[in-house]
């Protein structure tokens, strides 16, 4: 399958979540899907496509919260990103670990800087920040203020 | 001087303690230890129990979920300890002092006596700052 | 049998993040294996945010001291894809960025070599590796004015030149380099001691490699040929002839062999590309960054180092996203601990290459009635596994 016969099936496949498609450069492309279909996606990227799972990113861009999954596929040098908004209130989406052991990490990690909310994911304890780090506070939000009254921020001089 | 003092400046015994860097400062620890600089010349030796050292040597921005451990480690340590501070992150948290999860300084949460600026600091540079602390309290001990 | 946790860390001062793993074995046996980390974030993604473009590439140098060269060029990488074809960087540039990071895949191998040599208990090969890591410290000296921290990358192209009167110097002392690693590839592969030692020891199956997305020489040994300087060429990698090394056993051992015989591969690739760099500027100047996102990715000496990068159209990105290929490798810990033995947990933990070595005490809390007692330090367990090389070595009849 070459790169465009690969990007055909996916828009076939998934015509009616598909809300958006940049074709960047020859290496990237990107997707924009509905949310509640980014578990079945993955797993035909993953499965059948035979693509690796790169990363997760999380954005908060004040409107909504964006998650961005990067897909590669060595044998197309080709970096798929599909892109899903959530709901910057109550963001929500499906756990993607369940198919794929590696992203369990960085979902927990979504989770406890930006506050996603992984239906599904079997471990979502915190993974980076500190155990006296309150609750409903997330560093990468936008509206992150500092918290801490301890904290200093000058050198002394 | 003390027989304790005099003990511990004639051979210094050295753990390490990382608080979240990145690695440089204690690269160039370990290097400290290898055949081109070797430290072990000065009697120093790198141990693996704070219990066994005479000098707690800090290198990092001191990092939210390594503070309780970085107490608890100097609490642990057999005094008289002289804690050194290397690298511009342990000393002023350098380009992470607005980082949400490096609060405060090193010297704000156990008590500094060397600190040796760079980013890293050359082997060199941590050689002689060791070297210069003992120097220092040798004479400090001898006024007294 | 009674379950006991033995927790190891969270202090590593040999490698790069402080991590800290709990081990539930029975006996000698690891049954699972916990890692808890977090003793190293920054919050690095954040501060990027509040820097400017030029500046973040000083910010991600700082994630790694051994990799500090890698993220620069992912991160510089990542703004050249957002400005797409309004950047072209030059040939001169290209070449240089390929050696730095060369230069610094020698000099982390050299590193892993070393640890791991100590970590079994041949000490001599620790000494000897770092002494002639020394070596590549001192190119990079003479190259780019640091030890560490070279500071080399720019959107755009390079920072600082080359001397032309310091590559010749440079190229008799990197072949002095490759008689040293040839020395230690046969120490290595001919040692029956090692091979008993290492083979079939944390086996990581080309299954589990794919489930975990394991990069790298991980995926690498288990006869996963990926490598992004191949797959996706960037810099002047299809300029210069090298091959993948792969390996199909997936235990230590296997790892090993790759690490070694890519430091070869890396020695050649710096000196073809001293040899063809050609002449030209170093940079080409960028003026603003528009709107738009941007991914960036690198083949680091330990994998694929993945940014992202999205901008506004002002001088600051918006998000910035590091992913480090120890993040994707380490979590394959599980799969290839569970069954072995504790005296096997600091080589395997070693192998991924993920910086492991405790300086704090390793206590050992029975879990049922919570008891901490403290029976392991950690130089107990690396004498643990040196004390098994021994063994092996007494038993092979081996000095």
């Amino acid at each position: 399958m070459n790169r465009e016969e690969l990007l055909k099936s996916i828009k076939i496949k998934f015509k009616q979540s598909i809300k958006d498609f940049l074709d960047k450069s020859e290496t990237r492309v990107y997707f924009e899907i509905d949310p509640k279909d980014i578990k079945e996606l993955t797993e035909y990227l993953f499965m059948d496509i035979g693509a690796r799972f790169n990363i997760a990113s999380g954005i908060d861009t004040r409107f909504n919260i964006e998650i961005i999954y990067h897909f590669t596929i060595e044998r197309l040098n080709l970096i798929i990103s599909i892109r899903v908004k959530l709901d910057r209130d109550k963001p929500k989406v499906d756990s993607i670990t369940p198919l794929i052991k590696g992203a369990e990490w960085i979902e927990r990690e979504i989770h406890e800087l930006i506050g996603v909310d992984f239906t599904g994911h079997p471990n979502l304890k915190r993974l980076l920040l500190s155990d006296d780090w309150p609750e409903g506070v997330y560093p990468l939000r936008a509206d992150y203020k500092e918290w801490d009254k301890g904290a200093i921020r000058d050198r002394g001089v | 001087m003390s027989i304790k003092l005099k003990a511990l400046l004639k051979s210094p015994w050295v753990f390490h303690l990382s608080t979240g860097s990145c690695n440089n400062c204690d690269i160039e620890i370990l290097d400290c230890l290898t055949p081109r600089f070797d430290i072990e010349r000065f009697g120093m030796v790198l141990v693996g129990s704070i219990r066994h050292a005479d000098v707690l040597v800090c290198t990092g921005s001191v990092n939210r979920k390594c503070i309780p451990r970085i107490k608890e480690i100097y609490e642990q340590a057999p005094k008289p300890v002289i804690v050194v501070a290397i690298g511009e992150c342990s000393l002023s948290r350098g380009m992470f002092i607005n980082s949400y999860n490096c609060p405060v300084p090193l010297d704000k949460i156990i008590p500094v006596d060397v600190y040796i600026p760079g980013c890293p600091p050359k082997p060199e540079a941590i050689i002689a700052g060791i070297a210069k602390a003992i120097e220092k309290i040798k004479a400090n001990a001898n006024k007294k | 049998m009674a379950k006991t946790i033995i927790p190891i860390g969270p202090y590593h001062p040999l490698q790069e993040e402080p991590e800290f793993f709990q081990l539930v074995v029975e006996g000698e046996k690891i049954v699972d294996a916990i890692a808890n980390i977090g003793y190293n974030h920054r919050g690095i993604e954040k501060l990027s945010e509040l820097k400017t473009f030029d500046q973040v590439a000083f910010v991600v140098e700082r994630i790694c001291g051994i990799c500090s060269t890698s993220h620069p060029l992912a991160y510089v990488r990542a703004v050249e894809d957002i400005l797409g074809n309004d950047c072209v960087v030059p040939e001169r540039a290209n070449y240089i960025r390929t050696i730095i990071a060369e230069l610094e895949r020698i000099h982390s191998h050299l590193l892993w070599i070393g640890l791991a040599g100590h970590f079994l208990g041949y000490n001599t090969v620790y000494m000897w590796a770092w002494k002639e890591r020394e070596t590549v410290l001192d190119i990079f000296e003479e190259l780019s004015g640091n030890r560490n921290n070279y500071a080399m990358m720019r959107v755009g192209g390079v920072r600082r030149d080359f001397e032309e009167k310091s590559l010749a110097g440079v190229i008799t002392r990197l072949n002095k380099l490759i008689d040293f690693v040839q020395m230690i590839k046969k120490a290595v592969l001919d040692d029956p001691v090692l091979h008993a030692r290492l083979k079939g020891v944390g086996v990581l199956t080309k299954q589990d490699c794919i489930d975990y997305c394991a990069l790298g020489p991980t995926a690498r040994a288990s006869g996963i040929a990926n490598d992004v300087r191949k797959d996706d060429p960037y810099a002047a990698y299809d300029k210069v002839k090298w091959n993948v090394i792969t390996q199909i056993e997936g235990d230590v051992f296997a790892k090993a062999v790759v690490r070694i015989l890519e430091t070869l591969e890396s020695i050649n690739i710096v000196i073809e590309c001293m040899q063809k760099m050609p002449k030209g500027p170093i940079y080409d100047n960028v003026k603003d960054i528009p709107c738009g996102e941007g991914i960036g990715h690198i083949e680091a000496p330990r994998g694929e180092c993945f940014h992202y990068v999205r901008s506004d159209g002002t001088n600051r990105p918006v998000r910035h996203k590091v992913r480090a290929p120890t993040y994707m490798n380490l979590p394959t810990y599980k799969e290839a601990l569970i069954g072995e033995t504790i005296s096997d947990a600091t080589i395997i933990l070693a192998a991924i290459d993920p910086c492991y070595c405790c300086t704090e005490r390793v206590t050992v809390i029975d879990a049922n009635n919570k008891k901490n007692k403290t029976v392991y330090s950690q130089q107990d367990l690396i004498k643990l596994s040196q004390r098994k090389t021994e063994q092996i070595r007494a038993k092979l009849g081996a000095r």
